[in-house]
């Protein structure tokens, strides 16, 4: 009974603290998984929402709800803002995916954006950045710094975004460093410094001197720093403040122009239903600055192969690429096309351990 | 799979410290519930402990300071949850949610300039000798002094409640309030005594996850701790050691699944990952199948004139 009750509390504040809307602009709403001061992915997507701000100004107003939990509750903060009147919806993370697509159902003159899913409506649309192309010059990097040649991978949710990082992260390390080894832990959450601290730690002890993480906030570069002499990199955010630390790079999600894009094709009554994937070469995946613990012939290297990418003349999973099992994948020269990608659930060969179904 | 990859000296070790926030919050609600009050606020409290802590250590640059003034700013907190409910006579329940709430928006408040700094770190009490005992020096000895002041604490209460006079009159509080009032006890100063040595305890542990297990500041970052440690006393049955029992156990399996996972062992992660509650959960309600019951006047609201 004590459960129910405190859960029954827990949602009448958390729907008290969405605000009331006023009528005559444009209502823009985002749910967001973490705090926007996450350091990471929330924050990132927040800088985007206070860039629809700006510009827009007057015409506009934004509200949002930060850390809701993926599931029921979602649907719950989602409908609370349909029904306040907002006009535009961004839902940014994969677990919204359901809730999104169900109470789009419920609102059809109100719009939606999911980030990082697959299902789209009349009035739903998805959107993503290839953050494979930014892992691939991260593998390109930690291949190329581990000394130890294991390099720890602090996995979410066993998702196809997550697992094409960890492909990618691995196919380009492998490249440069055939001798290189992937440690995987799942931490089965987005956003929990104690347990992403706890999981690099774990990795770090076992003997990884390079982490790639793909949770949200900085803590995995904190326990990196208290380790010393390990290598790690921004994720979502620039993570800047550990520049002097052991970030050596990062890969920087830029949604300003999208949600400044949608905005606006929602004002003019042009919007339409689209899966939007964009990376390197259109803007919306940043390398942040690689730092002078870098070997310059390295950090060369990872800005040709960032050129490359934001060019399309390479693309990040090109043959030959053989799966975990040994089956051919993908033929010499052959490139990954965005079905399989958008849906990959395998590991490519020479990763160990099984993906958690 | 590669078991050799896992050193048990450093995973026991590692359980002590991810035990800890869990332990404090744990101890100082047992405190707090013993006395017949029902505190859901420890999320928020230790929040405001972690900011607190941190923000002190930060501007002092000292550690010891910063737990200091966690524990204040944590027991600060708690006495506004005493005021509603010992003087307001406000429900517990609702009062304890707010407090949460309250605390994890005043911290994300406070913390807005601190993001992203590191903080000087804890010093390691590598005491001399027994910390160079090979296995036992690695796993007991070798740790900041905040995880021995969490099992001096468990000990301390167990032998104020059990041995002392305080502890009596604290329990007869706890077990019908109406019979303390009638004896003459100060039944609404030592609730709210109690009350604010949960939150001195709860701030304590949410400052060791901003000052030593993370190191930093980020909004949120308790993640749900505390309602791991409100769990705990539940299953404890009120007993100080089970308390710090169940911590271990919930610290250490999680550390020790992380590890399972790093090594590949070939355990579904699902089930690794829920492990650490359920193993949790199993051994506690083993444990109290004993006739430990809850204090009987937890949560009701006392009026000396009803």
């Amino acid at each position: 009974m004590r459960l129910n009750h405190l859960l029954a509390t827990a949602a009448v504040a958390l729907g008290m603290a969405t605000s009331a809307f006023a009528d005559d602009k444009t209502k823009v709403g985002f749910v967001y998984v973490g705090p926007v001061g996450d350091g990471g992915w929330t924050y990132e997507h927040d800088k985007g929402r206070l860039a629809v701000e700006a510009e827009f100004g007057d015409k506009v107003e934004t509200v949002f709800v930060e850390s809701v939990p993926e599931g029921a509750d979602s649907e719950r903060v989602m409908t609370q803002m349909a029904l306040q009147g907002a006009d535009l919806i961004f839902t940014t993370s994969f677990g919204y995916m359901d809730p999104t697509i169900n109470v789009a159902k419920k609102f059809p003159n109100v719009k939606f954006e999911h980030a990082t899913g697959y299902k789209t409506a009349e009035n739903v649309s998805v959107y993503s950045a290839r953050f494979y192309e930014g892992r691939a010059i991260q593998g390109h990097i930690a291949g190329n710094m581990t000394e130890s040649n294991i390099i720890g991978y602090i996995g979410s949710f066993p998702i196809p975004e997550v697992i094409r990082g960890i492909n990618s992260a691995f196919i380009h390390a492998r490249k440069v460093n055939p001798d290189v080894e992937f440690k995987i832990v799942w931490a089965y959450t987005w956003f929990d410094p104690a347990k992403e601290a706890d999981a690099a730690k774990v990795l770090i002890e076992q003997g990884a001197d390079v982490i790639l993480q793909h949770t949200d906030s900085t803590a995995p570069l904190a326990a990196a720093a208290a380790a010393g002499n390990v290598v790690g990199f921004g994720q979502a955010s620039d993570m800047a403040e550990f520049k002097d630390g052991p970030r050596v790079s990062s890969i920087i999600d830029d949604w300003a122009p999208y949600y400044i894009a949608r905005t606006r094709a929602v004002m003019d009554g042009t919007w339409e239903t689209m899966s939007t994937w964009d990376g390197i070469g259109a803007g919306m995946v940043g390398i942040g600055e690689i730092t002078d613990k870098v070997p310059a012939d390295v950090k060369a290297e990872a800005l040709a192969l960032k050129a490359a990418l934001a060019d399309g003349s390479y693309h990040a999973f090109t043959g030959p690429i053989n799966k975990q099992d040994g089956s051919v994948w993908l033929a010499d020269g052959e490139t990954a096309d965005d079905g399989t990608l958008a849906g990959m659930s395998f590991y490519v060969e020479g990763i160990e351990g099984d993906i958690p179904q | 799979m590669d078991l050799s990859a896992i050193n048990p000296a450093l995973l026991l070790a590692s359980l002590l410290v991810a035990a800890t926030p869990i332990l404090l919050a744990g101890i100082g609600e047992l405190v707090v519930e013993r006395a017949g009050v029902l505190n859901l606020g420890v999320e928020g409290m230790m929040i405001t402990g972690a900011i607190c802590g941190f923000m002190a250590t930060i501007v002092t640059g000292s550690p010891a300071l910063g737990f200091l003034f966690a524990a204040t700013g944590g027991a600060a907190l708690s006495f506004l949850f005493a005021l509603l409910t010992q003087y307001a006579l406000a429900n517990q329940v609702a009062s304890g949610l707010a407090l949460t709430l309250f605390g994890l928006g005043l911290s994300s408040l406070l913390g807005q300039d601190y993001v992203g700094l590191k903080p000087p770190s804890t010093p390691q009490l590598d005491i001399p000798l027994l910390s160079d005992i090979p296995f036992l020096g690695t796993v007991l000895f070798s740790h900041d002094a905040i995880v021995y002041l969490g099992i001096a604490l468990v000990a301390a209460v167990w032998a104020t409640l059990k041995y002392t006079r305080v502890g009596l009159v604290l329990r007869a509080v706890g077990e019908n309030h109406d019979a303390a009032h009638a004896l003459g006890y100060k039944v609404v100063r030592i609730r709210v005594l109690a009350i604010m040595f949960g939150g001195a305890c709860a701030g304590l542990g949410g400052a060791y996850i901003s000052l030593v297990r993370v190191p930093q500041w980020t909004e949120g970052m308790t993640a749900g701790a505390g309602w791991i440690a409100l769990a705990l006393v539940v299953f404890a049955s009120w007993k100080p050691w089970r308390v710090l029992l169940g911590a271990w156990l919930f610290g250490g399996i999680n550390v020790l699944q992380l590890n399972l996972q790093a090594a590949g062992v070939a355990i579904p992660v699902e089930y690794l990952t829920m492990s650490p509650y359920i193993i949790t959960i199993l051994v506690l309600v083993i444990m109290s199948a004993d006739k430990s019951r809850a204090p009987a006047s937890l949560g009701r609201i006392f009026h000396a004139s009803s």
